[in-house]
C-alpha cells in the first residue's frame, strides 16, 4: 500500500481511539473537574467494564448482539455502583484530601485488578461484536488515464468500529447536554465552583459526588464495553487507557470537558498515524514526558491553582 | 526624624485582577520607632506590609532597608537581612514542642547550646510559662500561640519587627504585658505594627500612619493624628 | 549526652545488634529474605526522608532505584567495572536523576508533584525497554558471580551478602538519624508542617527540598545498585510503577516520619506479600487493600502509633 492509503487508515484506526479515550478520558475529567480527586483506579474501571462485558455476553448467550447489548447496560451500571460504593466508604471518610485520596485510589487499583486475576483469571478473552461488515474504501488516484477511483487491497474498515465512532459521538453530546443543560448538570456545576456555597444552598454535596464518581467510572466502563470486541479483555488492560487519560485531560485543561474531548480526538489521531513512523514505546516516552513538561512550566492549570 | 532610615518604600503599589489593594505608598521608618500602622478593614495594611518583607510582589515601587534595594530579594533573604515578621492568623508549627518552634527560628542566626539559651529567654520574655515548651504547639490556648508567635519574632533579634495584629484574641493582662514589652525593645529595634486597638496604638507607638483605601491618609505623632478631622471621619469615628 | 539520646542509640543500635545476632541463628530461607528485606528497608529509608519527614510525596522513586541498579550493572556488564566503582558509578547515576528530576518536579506542589514525578519515572521506566537491546527490557540480565566479587569477598555468598546488607541497612538508618536531629532535618520537619512560615523565618525553603530529594533520590539509588549487585539481577520491573508505590507502603504501615518505620514496614508487607503468594497469584491484593485501610485508619503507621501512644521520644 502505498503513503496515502495507509495514513487513511491509520486516521480511521485513530478515530475508533480517539472516540475510546475521549469516554473514557471525558469521566476522569469529570471526576477531576467537579470533585479535585485524581482518580488513579480510572483504568481499572475501564477494565471492570471489558471484563463484566464479556460475563455478561457469556452468561446471555444467543445472537451476539442480544449479549453485547445488555452488556452495554449492565456493565456501566454496575461499574458505577461499585465506584459509588468506593466513594462513600473511602474517599468520602478521607473528606477527599488531594494526597490521601490518590494513595486510597491506587491502593483501589490493586484490589480491583487482583480480585479480577483470582476471579476471571489471567487469560484474555473476545467478546464477539454485534455486526461487523467489512466496509472497503476507495482512494483517488492519477493514473495513466488521469483521475481514477481504485480500491487499494486492505484499505477498510468494518461497520462496528464506524458504529463505535458514532456512539461515542452521541454518549459525549450526551453528557455535554447534561452538564450544560440539566438541572442535574446545574447542580453539578454549582458544586465544582463552590462546595460550601453548594452546601449552603441545600445541594446534598454528597451524592453528588457519589454520582459524580460513579458516572464517571461508568464511562470508562462504557468506552470499554465499546471496545471490547475489538481488543479483548484482560485484567491488566486498565494500564494503557490510565495512562492516555491522564494526557488527555492535562493536554485538555485540567477538569474541562471540551478541551478534554478536543484534546482525545488529537491524541488519538495522532497515537494511530505516530505509531506508523515511530515505535509504540518512543511514542509513550514522549507522552509522558510531554504531560510531565506540561504540569511543570504550566503549572498556571487547575493542578497549579490549589496550592497547599 | 534622625538619621537615614531603616526601611523605606518609595511608589510601592499592588492591583490584583484590577483590584488596586494599595497605591503610590511612600513610608520612612527611623531606626528605633515604633510606628503603627491603622486603617480600616481592606485598607490595604496586609498587603503593604506583605509587600515590605516579601510575601507578596510588588506590582510598582521599590522597597529600601538599611539603604539597599531589597524589592527583587525573595522573603527569606529579607528576613536573613534583619526582618522578622509574626503572622496575622497565627501560624505556628501546630504539630512540633513550643520549644522547637521557637529553636527554628533562633537556629538560622545560632548555633548549639545558644539556641537554647536564647529559646528560654525568649519564652520568659512574652511571659510564656516554662513548662509549656515541651507541649505541641497546637495544643496551647489562642492566646499563648498568639504569644509564641511573638516570642518566635523576638528570637530573632531582628532590627525590624513586623507585628500583624499582635493583640488579636488577648486577654487584657496579656495586652498590658505586650505593651510593656513593646516599650523595651522600643529604641533597640525597629517596630512595625499593625493594630487595630487604639489604645495600644496610642501607648505605644511614636508615630501612626493611616492608610484608606490602599492609599496614606495621614500620617504624624498619635497626638496628631487623634486631632485629624480625615482620620476622625475616615477611621476614628466609625471604629 | 542527654538521656534521650541515649536511649534513640540504645534502641537504634540494639535493632543492629539484633539482626548482626540474627545471622547466626535464622534457617536459610529466612536469613535469605531478611537480606533482601534490609536493602529494601534502606530504599525505603531514602523515601522517607522525602516524604516522612519533608512531606513531599512522589509515585516515581523507583527511577533513582532503577538509576542505581543499571548505573552497576550496565558499567559491570558493559565497561568491566569492578563492584566497587560500579556501585560509586550507581550512586552518581542517583544523585544526577534526582537532583535533574528534583529542579523540574519542585517547580510544582501537591498533586501537580505526584504526578509529574510519576510521569518522569514512567518516561524512565519505558525508555529501559526502549533500550532493550542494552537492558534487556522487562527480562532483565544477570550479573555473573565471578564479576561479583567486591575486595576478594564473593557477594554471592549468602553469609557475605548478609552482612553487606546489613552494612548497608546501619550506614542508611544512622545517616537518616543523624539528618532528622540535625538543623537540616528539622527545617525540612518543619517544612512538611507549614512551608510558608519556614520561609517567614528566613530559610530557603526550596534549597532545603531540593537537598531532602536529592539525599532521598541518592539514597534510593545507592539501594538498587547494592539490590542488584547482591542478588546478581538487573531488570526493568524494578523501574516499573509498582517500584515506585512499594516504598510509599512500606514507609505509611511502617510509620511515615519516623526512623523505624521504614524497616518496620519492609519487614510486615514481605512477610505478608510472602505469606500470601503462596496462596494466589493475586497476591497484589494485600498490597492494595493495605493501602486503603492505612490511609483509613491508620495514617500514622506502626511507629506512628507507638510514638504516639507510648515513647514520645521515638525520632
Amino acid at each position: 500500500m502505498e503513503l496515502g492509503p495507509y495514513i487513511l487508515l491509520a486516521s480511521l484506526e485513530g478515530a475508533v481511539t480517539a472516540a475510546v479515550l475521549a469516554l473514557t478520558a471525558v469521566g476522569l475529567a469529570l471526576v477531576f473537574g467537579v470533585m479535585r480527586v485524581v482518580n488513579i483506579a480510572h483504568g481499572e474501571f475501564f477494565m471492570l467494564g471489558a471484563v463484566i462485558a464479556w460475563w455478561v455476553a457469556q452468561t446471555v448467550g444467543g445472537h451476539p448482539a442480544i449479549g453485547f447489548a445488555a452488556a452495554l447496560v449492565i456493565a456501566p451500571l454496575a461499574v458505577g455502583g461499585i465506584a459509588a460504593a468506593a466513594d462513600m466508604t473511602i474517599l468520602k471518610r478521607l473528606n477527599y484530601d488531594p494526597e490521601r485520596t490518590i494513595v486510597a485510589t491506587i491502593g483501589l487499583l490493586y484490589i480491583l485488578q487482583q480480585l479480577t486475576l483470582m476471579t476471571y483469571g489471567p487469560e484474555a478473552r473476545p467478546v464477539e461484536a454485534p455486526f461487523n461488515q467489512r466496509i472497503a474504501l476507495p482512494w483517488i488516484e492519477h493514473g495513466e488515464s488521469g483521475w481514477q477511483v481504485i480500491w487499494p487491497w486492505g484499505l477498510g474498515t468494518t461497520s462496528y468500529k464506524l458504529a463505535v465512532i458514532g456512539a461515542a459521538c452521541v454518549v459525549l453530546a450526551g453528557v455535554w447536554l447534561m452538564m450544560a443543560r440539566s438541572r442535574l448538570g446545574l447542580v453539578m456545576r454549582a458544586t465544582q465552583a463552590d462546595r460550601d456555597m453548594a452546601l449552603a444552598f441545600g445541594i446534598p454535596v454528597e451524592r453528588v459526588y457519589a454520582l459524580v464518581f460513579g458516572m464517571g467510572a461508568a464511562l470508562a466502563a462504557l468506552a470499554a464495553v465499546l471496545i471490547v470486541p475489538i481488543q479483548q479483555a484482560h485484567y491488566l488492560m486498565g494500564a494503557d487507557p490510565l495512562l492516555l487519560s491522564f494526557i488527555v485531560v492535562i493536554i485538555g485543561g485540567l477538569g474541562s470537558l471540551p478541551g478534554t474531548v478536543l484534546a482525545a480526538v488529537l491524541i488519538g489521531l495522532s497515537d494511530g498515524i505516530i505509531s506508523v513512523f515511530f515505535s509504540p514505546t518512543l511514542a509513550k516516552i514522549i507522552a509522558t514526558l510531554l504531560v510531565g513538561l506540561v504540569l511543570v512550566f504550566r503549572p498556571e492549570g487547575l493542578f497549579g491553582t490549589r496550592r497547599r | 526624624m534622625s538619621g537615614a532610615p531603616l526601611l523605606s518604600t518609595r511608589g510601592l503599589s499592588k492591583h490584583f485582577d484590577g483590584l488596586q489593594a494599595v497605591r503610590d505608598v511612600d513610608l520612612d521608618l527611623a531606626p528605633g520607632e515604633a510606628r503603627a500602622l491603622i486603617g480600616p478593614n481592606g485598607a490595604g495594611k496586609t498587603t503593604l506590609v506583605g509587600m515590605i518583607c516579601g510575601r507578596i510582589t510588588p506590582s510598582a515601587g521599590r522597597v529600601m532597608f538599611d539603604g539597599a534595594d531589597i524589592t527583587p530579594l525573595p522573603a527569606h533573604e529579607r528576613i536573613g537581612l534583619g526582618m522578622a515578621y509574626t503572622f496575622q492568623i497565627t501560624s505556628v508549627f501546630h504539630a512540633l514542642p513550643v520549644r522547637e518552634n521557637l529553636a527554628l527560628a533562633a537556629r538560622r542566626r545560632l548555633k548549639g547550646a545558644a539556641v537554647q539559651d536564647a529559646v528560654e529567654r525568649a519564652l520568659a520574655r512574652v511571659g510564656l510559662p516554662r513548662d509549656i515548651g515541651g507541649q505541641a504547639a497546637g495544643n496551647l490556648s489562642y492566646g499563648h500561640q498568639r504569644l509564641l508567635e511573638l516570642a518566635m519574632g523576638l528570637v530573632q533579634a531582628p532590627r525590624l519587627l513586623i507585628l500583624d495584629e499582635p493583640t488579636q484574641g488577648l486577654s487584657d493582662s496579656e495586652i498590658d504585658g505586650f505593651k510593656a514589652l513593646i516599650g523595651e525593645l522600643k529604641g533597640a529595634t525597629t517596630i512595625l505594627l499593625i493594630e487595630h486597638n487604639m489604645s495600644v496604638v496610642m501607648d505605644v507607638a511614636d508615630r501612626i500612619t493611616v492608610l484608606d483605601g490602599g492609599t496614606v491618609l495621614a500620617d504624624g505623632t498619635p497626638a496628631e493624628i487623634h486631632e485629624n478631622a480625615a482620620v476622625q471621619a475616615a477611621y476614628l469615628g466609625t471604629g | 549526652m542527654s538521656p534521650e539520646t541515649r536511649r534513640i542509640l540504645a534502641l537504634h543500635g540494639g535493632l543492629l545488634l539484633l539482626l548482626l545476632g540474627l545471622q547466626f541463628v535464622l534457617p536459610a530461607y529466612h536469613h535469605g529474605n531478611l537480606a533482601r528485606i534490609m536493602v529494601l528497608a534502606s530504599y525505603a529509608i531514602g523515601y522517607n526522608i522525602l516524604f516522612g519527614y519533608t512531606g513531599l510525596l512522589s509515585l516515581g522513586h523507583a527511577l533513582f532505584f532503577a538509576a542505581g541498579m543499571y548505573g552497576m550493572a550496565l558499567t559491570i556488564q558493559y565497561a568491566g567495572f569492578s563492584p566497587a566503582p560500579a556501585l560509586l558509578a550507581g550512586l552518581l547515576a542517583g544523585l544526577v536523576v534526582s537532583a535533574g528530576l528534583a529542579m523540574l518536579a519542585l517547580r510544582t506542589t501537591g498533586v501537580a508533584f505526584m504526578i509529574v514525578t510519576l510521569m518522569f519515572a514512567q518516561a524512565g521506566y519505558l525508555s529501559i525497554l526502549y533500550f532493550g537491546e542494552y537492558t534487556r527490557g522487562d527480562e532483565g540480565f544477570v550479573i555473573q558471580t565471578a564479576r561479583r566479587m567486591l575486595w576478594g569477598i564473593d557477594l554471592s555468598d549468602p553469609t557475605n551478602r548478609y552482612l553487606a546488607a546489613l552494612l548497608l541497612f546501619s550506614v542508611c538508618l544512622a545517616l537518616s538519624l543523624w539528618l532528622v536531629r540535625a538543623p537540616f532535618g528539622r527545617v525540612l520537619v518543619a517544612i512538611r508542617e507549614n512551608e510558608e512560615r519556614v520561609q517567614m523565618l528566613g530559610y530557603d525553603t526550596h534549597a532545603h527540598k531540593l537537598g531532602a530529594m536529592i539525599v532521598s533520590g541518592t539514597i534510593s539509588a545507592l539501594a538498587g545498585a547494592v539490590y542488584g549487585l547482591l542478588f546478581g539481577y538487573a531488570g526493568a520491573s524494578f523501574a516499573s510503577v509498582q517500584y515506585s508505590i512499594f516504598p510509599l507502603l512500606w514507609v505509611l504501615l511502617g510509620g511515615a516520619g519516623t526512623v523505624l518505620g521504614p524497616f518496620l514496614g519492609t519487614l510486615f508487607m514481605f512477610y505478608l506479600i510472602d505469606l500470601s503468594s503462596g496462596l494466589t497469584t493475586a497476591y497484589m491484593l494485600i498490597a492494595g487493600v493495605a493501602l486503603v485501610v492505612l490511609t483509613l485508619f491508620a495514617p500514622q503507621g506502626l511507629a506512628g502509633e507507638l510514638r504516639r501512644r507510648l515513647w514520645g521520644w521515638l525520632p
